[in-house]
């Protein structure tokens, strides 16, 4: 930062312009405040509700328990006016195998697709297209597809997948179709930003020794980017993780945990919307969000711990 | 790589192995296919939604757009309310996220030191990273109940105020406002990582001169910084409304669920993304059409603001790159 702390004629300052200067870097403290205060709530709030469950090997093993309304119900006896000695007391064995099990291999299955692609992309605009027309029409239209809501995602794979299929239109892949989708365009810019950063003299050098340039992106440029294009594609998989209104639509929904990436499944995000208005899913809801937070973040973390510790490689 | 060479060349000696030659263009074609994906997926949306939505936009006409009135069971789709409530909640989020967003960009770029900078960058990260379905939960079980009385005391004490008493009213906690507040949260990252991009294009010379003419931060920032940046701004405030349209699952538990077109903002309202997430798994024949019909209206605005926005960014970043 090459701005000056205060003036060495500070003294001569009117006391308005003083005040003023003050006043507005106070605002700038504050702004930021605005957004910390309530992200460090949710994230409280998240632990305190979710650690309950969470921290139980149930958790981790268990199908999803189907009970939870009527349990809740079955509490909640004297409002109805009934005897509680006539209820049987259900237990919830609160479980959340089906759903992690989901989350994890819909993400994967939307990593497999998207990834590659998204890469095979980021080499055409960065190594071949240039700055041609073609490339500068996919550059925008990739900039476009990253505004894209993740619902319209949901609505067209719902079309073009689910209602054509029918029966066996609902299952784990039609979520990651709209998954990868939406990762899809993330990939491919942050994947070109990070081929952009590799010499030129790298592929000068392979070039120079004879190697076509199929063999100089693959065997050079690439392993260059490697680390950038990694963080990236991990922050593409931990967006995709945690969203639900693409998946909605796609996956349908079960209680079991179903190791098929066809037929229904079921992912946290989806968890926690189904359970947040359910009577009794209130304890479910918090321990999913608790569980997706920490899948997310771990993701994010281990992203920025990665483009951070190898970004000296890129610039050789 | 040609200037190395000091005689010229027959192009045949250039051309090496034929396999080679072949295997690049194959990479090449797999490559510029891949990045057309990108177009076809997009026309793809395009094309599959309006076919599936058409039968609602025959039977509803204009009236799809200009008339209040979403009634499934009498086959009635007046979608102007639902279309009211994405623009009411997406106004108060940007209302409320690009002042703070303006303010923690400016303090990022100009005033923060590296350490606090970086700290700062964190906790904008973590803020990008939390899934919309987890604001929503916390927006559904632990704000609405409390923010519901800080409504309502809102609503005590301008009751005699002739404006203010029609735009805060009574409330059940659900209303446009909360939606609005917690989209807010979830753009303010977006933002303030595009202003942060567009500050850090001011040229340091600029800067220094203001400073060097006696100008104070603040006079620097608004007599350098912001008409360099007045593009730039616009295209991020675009770009985050481009979101805040789209945000679905969070506003679909907070918003209440009931399209209504008042001017109470604490009152219950319906937001386009929101109606979808929440039917469109139910609804058949002209409901789901007419429910379609609304991602294609959605996909549309957000098509428009953004390319818009993008255009605008690009602009700067041209100019910056003195292509200009």
């Amino acid at each position: 930062m090459t701005a000056v702390e205060t003036s060495p004629f500070g003294t001569h300052l009117s006391t308005g312009r003083k005040v003023r200067n003050r006043l507005a870097t106070i605002c700038m403290g504050v702004a930021f405040l605005v957004a910390a205060v309530p992200l460090v709530i949710v994230l409280v709030t998240l632990v305190t509700k979710g650690a309950g469950v969470v921290f139980g090997l149930d958790w981790w093993t268990k199908p999803i328990p189907s009970n939870v309304a009527s349990a809740a119900l079955a509490d909640k006896t004297d409002v109805f006016g009934i005897d509680p000695s006539q209820v049987t007391r259900q237990t919830v064995v609160y479980g959340m195998w089906p759903a992690i099990w989901g989350t994890l291999l819909t993400t994967a299955i939307a990593a497999v697709l998207s990834i590659p692609l998204g890469i095979m992309a980021a080499v055409y605009l960065n190594e071949y297209g240039g700055n041609g027309r073609a490339a500068r029409v996919i550059r925008f239209f990739t900039d476009v597809m990253t505004g894209v809501p993740s619902v319209v995602m949901g609505v067209f794979i719902y079309t073009v997948w689910v209602v054509p299929l029918q029966a066996q239109g609902r299952s784990a892949f039609a979520g990651s179709l709209a998954l990868g989708a939406l990762m899809l365009p993330i990939v491919v810019r942050s994947t070109e930003e990070m081929l952009r950063l590799v010499p030129d003299a790298l592929r000068d050098a392979s070039a120079a020794l004879g190697s076509p340039r199929w063999r100089t992106t693959v065997k050079v440029v690439l392993p260059a980017a490697l680390p950038g294009i990694t963080s990236g594609a991990m922050l593409a998989v931990a967006r995709a993780a945690g969203e639900t209104a693409p998946v909605l639509f796609a996956i349908g929904t079960v209680s079991a945990v179903n190791w098929s990436p066809f037929g229904q499944n079921t992912t946290l995000a989806a968890q926690i919307y189904s359970n947040a208005t359910q009577p009794g899913g209130e304890s479910i809801a918090w321990g999913a969000a608790l569980t997706l937070i920490g899948l997310v973040m771990v993701l994010t973390l281990i992203a920025r711990g990665v483009s951070s510790r190898f970004s000296v490689r890129v610039d050789l | 790589m040609t200037d190395l060479l000091l005689r010229p060349i027959d192009p045949s000696e250039m051309e090496g192995d034929p396999r080679d030659q072949r295997a690049d263009s194959v990479f090449r074609r797999v490559a510029l296919g891949a990045g057309l994906l990108v177009l076809a997926i997009l026309a793809g949306i395009a094309i599959s939604t309006t076919n599936k939505a058409w039968p609602a936009f025959v039977h509803q006409g204009f009236s799809y757009v200009f008339t209040d009135n979403w009634n499934p069971n009498q086959d009635s789709f007046g979608a102007a309310a639902i279309i009211y409530g994405t623009i009411v909640v997406s106004l108060i989020a940007l209302v409320v996220s690009v002042p703070v967003s303006l303010g923690i960009a400016l303090f990022l770029t100009e005033v923060a030191p590296r350490r606090i900078r970086t700290a700062v960058g964190t906790v904008m990260d973590v803020l990008a990273a939390v899934p919309s379905v987890v604001f929503g939960l916390w927006g559904f079980l632990t704000l609405k109940p409390w923010i519901v009385d800080v409504f309502n005391s809102i609503a005590g004490a301008v009751d005699g105020v002739p404006v203010l008493r029609s735009v805060f009213g009574r409330s059940t906690g659900m209303s446009f406002m909360t939606a609005g507040l917690i989209v807010a949260l979830m753009i303010t990252p977006i933002i303030t990582s595009i202003l942060r991009e567009v500050f850090a294009t001011v040229p340091v010379n600029d800067k220094n001169g203001a400073l060097a003419l006696g100008a104070t931060r603040w006079e620097m920032i608004r007599g350098v910084v912001f008409p360099h940046s007045t593009g730039g701004i616009v295209g991020g405030i675009m770009l985050g409304l481009g979101r805040a349209m789209g945000e679905t699952i969070a506003v679909a538990l907070v918003i209440g669920a009931s399209p209504q077109i008042v001017s109470n903002l604490f009152a219950q309202g319906e937001a386009m993304p929101a109606l979808i997430a929440r039917n469109l798994n139910e609804a058949t024949g002209l409901h789901s059409s007419a429910l379609i019909g609304l991602g294609v209206a959605l996909f549309a605005l957000t098509l428009v603001v953004n390319i818009s926005a993008r255009a605008m960014v690009r602009r700067i970043d041209l100019r910056t790159q003195g292509k200009r």
